[in-house]
């Protein structure tokens, strides 16, 4: 792929895991540097639009446990870019893309709501799908999917 | 010359409540009376969220007629209503919605919560959504079902009608219906 050797020229060590899937062209990046590469692909490869950022949970990745994805398509190629940045759990710190693309600010608070990505530089970092008085992040692999307030389920029954 | 009445002429009249009758008075109890007249003109406030909103459609269209129980209106407005369907999934973040709505209503108020969704959360078991809305409102009937039929929901209605007729009329005032709200911390 000819954006391969452009990223790897520029970025050298911090990309990654250059792959083909699902024809989507996809690869792994140093977090410190999501937004210079979201800048490269936006203003120089035409990449202006911004399909979808969302995190995903890898509880047995140590240090590397939360990935947040962007998906960037450039409209006149129809060509699609999947890129994955990791954080650790504890620090769950990436730079925010909002000043890049507007859309980023509410999917970045869908992924601060349910996985708990604090995006550095967010205007507005609230949640935004759940309750405001939830305490936690419920699509972490920790937490259980089924309502803990329940009290009408029994175990037994449901072969639990 | 009357014209003669061909058709339409098995109008059910609702019976008089027991009393004592004679020329030109009639004496029966004020519940009675009360409750008659609230049960055969509910106007019910349709909290429709989802697929049971679609079987309640069909329960106030010809078919099934939610009309024939004095029910033809439909109130859109909670403070005009008596009555407020619950049908569907009411997700944690739409509790507070509904709860005002309750609120909002004037007494006397019932609740009827159609479907396992909002009587039980139904197969919703998960983080966001409330699992039953008795949780926030208390329920005077509720309709099994996913989604129920429109016989179901219209027998759920026929049991609010049971439950207003023979309301006492002062129950609304009673300590005990006091306690069961501020169970639910209103007022």
């Amino acid at each position: 792929m000819e954006i391969q050797k452009v990223l790897e020229a520029e970025f050298g060590g911090d990309v990654s895991a250059f792959e083909m899937q699902f024809d989507i062209f996809t690869f792994e990046a140093d977090k410190e540097i999501n937004l210079k590469i979201l800048t490269l692909l936006k203003e120089e490869h035409g990449f202006t639009f911004l399909n979808d950022l969302t995190a995903v949970h890898y509880p047995d990745k140590a240090g590397k446990e939360l990935a947040v994805v962007y998906m960037l398509q450039n409209i006149k190629t129809s060509e699609r870019i999947r890129f994955k940045v990791f954080a650790p759990i504890t620090k769950p710190d990436v730079y925010t893309a909002t000043a890049l693309f507007s859309t980023a600010n509410w999917l970045e608070r869908e992924a601060y709501d349910f996985f708990g990505v604090n995006f550095k530089g967010h205007p507005n970092l609230i949640r935004i799908m759940n309750v405001d008085e939830m305490d936690y992040h419920p699509l972490r692999k920790e937490y259980p999917l089924e309502d803990q307030t329940r009290i009408d389920k029994d175990d037994e029954m449901f072969g639990r | 010359m009357g014209r003669p009445v061909t058709h339409n002429n098995k109008v059910k009249i609702v019976e008089s409540p027991q009393g004592f009758q004679g020329d030109g008075f009639f004496t029966t109890k004020l519940s009675e009376v009360v409750g008659l007249a609230r049960s055969n003109s509910i106007w019910p406030l349709p909290f429709a969220t989802s697929c049971c909103g679609i079987e309640f459609m069909a329960t106030m269209a010809a078919h099934y007629d939610l009309a024939r129980f004095g029910s033809e209106r439909l109130g859109f407005s909670p403070r005009q209503c008596d009555l407020i369907m619950v049908m569907g999934t009411i997700a944690k973040k739409m509790a507070p919605v509904l709860k005002q709505v309750y609120l909002q209503m004037a007494e006397p108020r019932w609740v009827l919560s159609v479907g396992a969704c909002a009587s039980s959360g139904g197969i919703f078991d998960t983080y966001s959504v409330l699992q039953g809305i008795d949780q926030v409102i208390p329920v005077d009937v509720y309709v099994p079902g996913c989604p129920p039929r429109p016989e179901a929901i219209l027998d759920g209605f026929m049991r609010v009608q049971d439950l207003v007729k023979t309301e006492h009329i002062r129950r609304r005032n009673s300590p005990e219906y006091k306690e069961l709200l501020s169970s639910y911390g209103i007022e």
